[in-house]
């Protein structure tokens, strides 16, 4: 517990405080006043609430996508579930400023929808304009927090609570709004949490769109400006912070009312998916399908470009070629050697400390809980660049004990900056799976004599191993693809991973294509990768999101 | 099971070890530099070519962020180098005391004018030094033109022209050192009143305001938006690339110069010194002709070696002004926040009103022509269009020494404005709007 409290305060606590006593600081000393200042501008209040309002919008629609997905992969069993399921997790993986030109060049003002609607409409549609375009990017981008983490819960649902309502004649909707419903609450609500904190903290899609009224771009804006200390820069970083850990509390408050543990964890043994044929799959297909093609849309205007040399109004590129693959594999390799070591290193770190923090946050009666609780969920509200400039700040000019330079020298910094910033998704991740099993089952070993370190390896570990892949899975996948810290921290560009390269490429016109390139692999790693863990852990389970 | 983490633990090692690369090269200089990659890897490649033994390290990061690294890690400096195009970046750096002084060796400074126009090439004070000069210009996505039946802008003038309403594109100056001086060069051509009021004419045309510099050629090149304003190696480079993409300076622009210094207490000052020297040599200056560059060498004669229709800034008629370099840093802070405030910031609400006049302003042309009574609504359309363009802060006090510097070092103070600016802007656009919307009803 010391140990893993030092660590969150070396790495998260000290660096950000670093940062934001900037915001307390006045003349004379600590002042309430630039706080205070804040609502009173109307441009911050605006921003506030467009920042509540997307936020709101892209858990509601996030759910409407990624419910239905979720209940479909889980409770039906099909032939190309596993390929949805991967297909699933990819729009996560939109490398930012790849996204960027992908999206317009789908869904812009002259992208490939809007150039088709004109030629047989006469008419364009403004998907990618204000507050709508940045709402409609987010839901895209962020629905399978809430799906993986909605099918997380549903696996772990004993079918057996499920059977009992059958058998007292409760069936279909009614079924799932009065049974699964309430029992996938607690992953339903830490996906919806996850989409909408990121959603007030994310940086790249309103950065992408030119849409600066919310929270987030204000702060980065007023941070990296040239020759000025904008103290207001900070006192949004501080209400950011705020924010998400209200939302927090309150999504806890709201768990906190019911029970949800199910007893008879996998003892049942029956599978809880239906082989479904005929007009049912259909329709399950045809959802399916619709909603991640539309989702997809962004990764294949990413591989087109991959292959364009030239692609410029109009719908298709007109000029093609292998060249871009050619840069990015053969003449700079290490960008996607790097991200592979940082973001597995990352996810390691974050799988190992989120099943200890879980574990301790439901499990444990140790003093200072809530503050473990609150601590591990702060990353998600600190913007990257005020996390990077801590870093610094702390890190930099003394040479760390054990490597004999200062951390910041070392591309060690992005591990740490990555699995610290990416910890909060695999604590919820870990601490929904832990949710749902039962102490008894714990009880029941250490009343056998098993120790309480013996305990957790061996029943509540196993028994959460779908919360930590999903969790490990879900470090992996972001941090792959991390560009606001990474941009501070790189200490040289032989050290730099994928997304630090796409960055680089698509400064220019002739970098697009390899910038484009590079995305693809990001997306291609990540998608190799869900499928191997789906088939891995399939062979068993049939899903790894299903213990 | 085990074999699996057996097979991954294999891998992480192979990885961790193959992704450490040899600490062996002696002898290095670290360059921070917010170029593109083709820019930097041709030089490191050349340098190394001409420098054996030396390895050029490259941390490339935005501006802002190199600014923020670079006094981050003052206690002990890794890099050597700083290269980048903003003159604020480095006037900010020398003001901190973290570049080092340096002088140019002779046979190098011999060949290089003091001034480009009214721009100094290099800081007077050595500590950072012009290696090539661009200036800012229109360039348009010709597709796109054609297929809205759109003219090109050719002068910053045009960018207030209605027929453009919507399809113009420009990056925030408080983003992008280089918008900046176009900003001003604009406000010091037609004076501060008028000046802003052809950017806020503009500002209600543009498409977006993107935040990022290379925003706006991805979106011109894209097709997304007809034209942008731009730096002219954007426009040229969009151009060898193959894009179908034209680029022109306006008469009216500003030619500024893209610097290098030496960062204080640099770990490898000689090699510092040595980049440095082959910047501005005749073969590093060659280097910028090379098309994915596209950039303008500070040595006059070396165009007569160049590309054929190379534009040439030391023949070309520039700017019809004198630039005032000093007013131009002395109000920076304060010109740019105001931009983001009446103009990035509130640009749904400027941009709508905009639109309502023209709008108003086509109804009022038709009905005129049908021989209608319009002077009532060309009042209130005249009243909008005054709201629209009128700036909350006058030139003499916005270039007050006193108030910039407390803008800089009191939060309350840059608080306060900030919020007058925002709040005055919010309700002019939303009562030129109304007052348009009562025309264009009057009319009908």
């Amino acid at each position: 517990m010391a140990a893993l409290l030092s660590i969150l305060a070396a790495f998260i606590l000290y660096p950000l405080a670093r940062v934001l006593y900037v915001a307390f600081a006045g003349e004379g000393g600590p002042t309430l006043s630039h706080l205070f200042a804040f609502f009173r501008r109307p441009l911050f209040r605006e921003a506030l609430y467009n920042s509540l309002l997307a936020g709101f919008l892209a858990v509601v629609f996030g759910s409407l996508i990624g419910l239905p997905l979720a209940y479909f992969t889980v409770k039906y069993d099909f032939k190309g579930k596993i390929v949805l399921q991967t297909l699933g997790v990819l729009p996560l993986v939109i490398p930012p400023f790849v996204g960027a030109v992908a999206f317009q060049l789908i869904l812009g003002r002259s992208g490939m929808v809007n150039l088709l609607l004109l030629q047989y409409l006469g008419t364009t549609v403004p998907f990618m304009e204000g507050l709508p375009g940045v709402v409609l990017v987010q839901t895209l981008h962020y629905f399978p927090f809430i799906m993986l983490n909605a099918a997380a819960s549903l696996t772990n649902i004993d079918p057996s609570l499920e059977e009992m309502a059958q058998n007292l004649g409760s069936y279909g909707f009614r079924l799932f709004r009065k049974v699964t419903l309430p029992l996938m609450m607690p992953g339903y609500i830490a996906g919806a949490l996850l989409v909408f904190i990121r959603v007030i903290d994310d940086l790249g899609t309103p950065l992408m769109l030119n849409y600066t009224k919310l929270l987030a771009p204000q702060a980065y804006l007023r941070i990296t400006t040239v020759g000025i200390d904008d103290v207001d820069g900070y006192v949004v970083c501080v209400i950011l912070v705020i924010l998400s850990l209200v939302s927090l509390w309150i999504a806890r408050k709201y768990l906190s009312l019911s029970e949800y543990a199910t007893v008879q964890r996998g003892a049942s043994g029956s599978s809880i998916s239906k082989k479904i044929g005929g007009l049912k799959l259909f329709i399950v297909l045809g959802i399916s399908i619709l909603i991640l093609g539309i989702s997809l849309l962004p990764h294949l205007g990413i591989a087109l470009l991959s292959f364009s040399k030239v692609w410029s109004f109009s719908m298709l590129p007109t000029a093609y070629t292998w060249g871009n693959y050619d840069e990015i594999l053969f003449r700079t390799p290490h960008f996607v050697k790097n991200t592979l070591l940082y973001s597995l290193l990352a996810a390691s770190i974050d799988v190992l400390l989120g099943a200890i923090i879980a574990f301790l946050l439901i499990r444990g009666r140790v003093f200072g809980r809530n503050l473990l609780d609150a601590i591990t969920t702060m990353p998600l509200a600190i913007p990257g660049v005020v996390l990077a400039v801590g870093y610094l700040r702390v890190f930099y000019g003394w040479n760390f004990p054990g490597i004999g330079k200062p951390l910041t020298a070392t591309w060690f910094i992005l591990v740490i900056a990555y699995s610290m910033r990416r910890l909060p998704y695999t604590v919820r991740a870990c601490y929904a799976a832990m949710q749902q099993i039962h102490i008894s089952l714990e009880e029941a070993a250490l009343n056998l004599g098993a120790s309480r370190r013996r305990t957790f390896l061996k029943i509540t570990l196993p028994l959460m191993f779908g919360g930590l892949i999903a969790g490990g899975l879900i470090s992996f996948v972001t941090s792959s693809v991390e560009l606001s810290s990474t941009i501070m921290l790189v200490p040289k560009m032989e050290f730099g991973p994928l997304s630090y390269g796409i960055y680089i490429y698509m400064q220019s016109a002739i970098g697009r294509g390899p910038g484009a390139a590079l995305g693809v692999v990001a997306i291609g790693l990540v998608a190799v990768g869900t499928y191997l863990i789906h088939r891995i852990f399939g062979g068993r389970t049939g899903s790894a999101f299903r213990v | 099971m085990r074999k699996i983490a057996v097979c991954c633990l294999i891998l992480f090692l192979a990885l961790a070890f193959s992704a450490f690369p040899a600490f062996a090269a002696s002898k290095e200089v670290v360059v921070v530099t917010s170029f593109p990659k083709e820019l930097f890897e041709t030089y490191k490649k050349a340098f190394e070519v001409k420098h054996p033994g030396i390895k050029v390290v490259i941390n490339q990061k935005p501006t802002p962020a190199g600014v923020t690294y670079i006094r981050e890690t003052r206690a002990k400096p890794d890099a050597d180098i700083f290269w980048v195009s903003a003159v604020d970046a480095f006037q900010a750096l020398k003001s901190e005391g973290l570049l080092e002084k340096y002088t140019l060796p002779k046979e190098i400074a011999a060949r290089i004018p003091s001034k480009i126009g009214a721009f100094p090439i290099h800081d007077p004070d050595g500590t950072y030094f012009g290696f090539a000069v661009s200036g800012y210009g229109l360039m348009w996505n010709k597709p796109y033109m054609a297929a809205h039946r759109l003219s090109p802008p050719r002068e910053w003038t045009d960018l207030t022209d209605p027929k453009y309403y919507g399809h113009l594109v420009i990056s925030a100056p408080s983003r992008s050192g280089t918008t900046h001086l176009t900003i001003e060069v604009i406000l010091q051509a037609y004076g501060w009143e008028k000046g802003w009021a052809l950017l806020l004419n503009a500002g209600g045309n543009m498409g977006t305001i993107t935040e990022r510099s290379f925003g706006v050629p991805e979106a011109v090149i894209t097709g997304q938006y007809g034209a942008g304003v731009v730096i002219d190696f954007f426009g040229l480079s969009a151009i060898a690339s193959g894009h179908p993409i034209d680029f022109a300076y306006p008469s009216m622009t500003s030619v500024v110069p893209a610097s290098v210094g030496i960062i204080k207490n640099a770990p490898n000052p000689e090699n510092a010194r040595a980049f440095v020297n082959y910047l501005l040599s005749e073969d590093g200056q060659m280097v910028l002709f090379s098309p994915d560059i596209g950039r303008l060498p500070v040595i006059p004669d070396l165009y007569a070696k160049g590309p054929k229709d190379y534009p040439n800034p030391f023949v070309m008629k520039l700017g019809g002004i004198t630039f005032n370099e000093k007013l131009s840093s002395d109000r920076r802070l304060i010109v740019n926040s105001l931009y983001d405030h009446i103009i990035t910031f509130r640009h749904a609400e400027l941009k709508a009103a905009w639109g309502a006049i023209y709008k108003a302003e086509e109804a009022i042309g038709k009905a005129r022509a049908a021989g209608k009574d319009v002077s009532a609504a060309m009042k209130a359309v005249g009243e909008a269009r005054k709201l629209a363009t009128t700036v909350p802060i006058d030139g003499k006090r916005a270039a007050d020494k006193e108030l910039n510097k407390a803008f800089k070092e009191k939060p309350d103070v840059k608080s306060r404005l900030e919020t007058e600016w925002d709040s005055f802007a919010k309700a002019n656009y939303a009562k030129a709007k109304e007052l348009a919307e009562r025309a264009l009803a009057a009319v009908r």
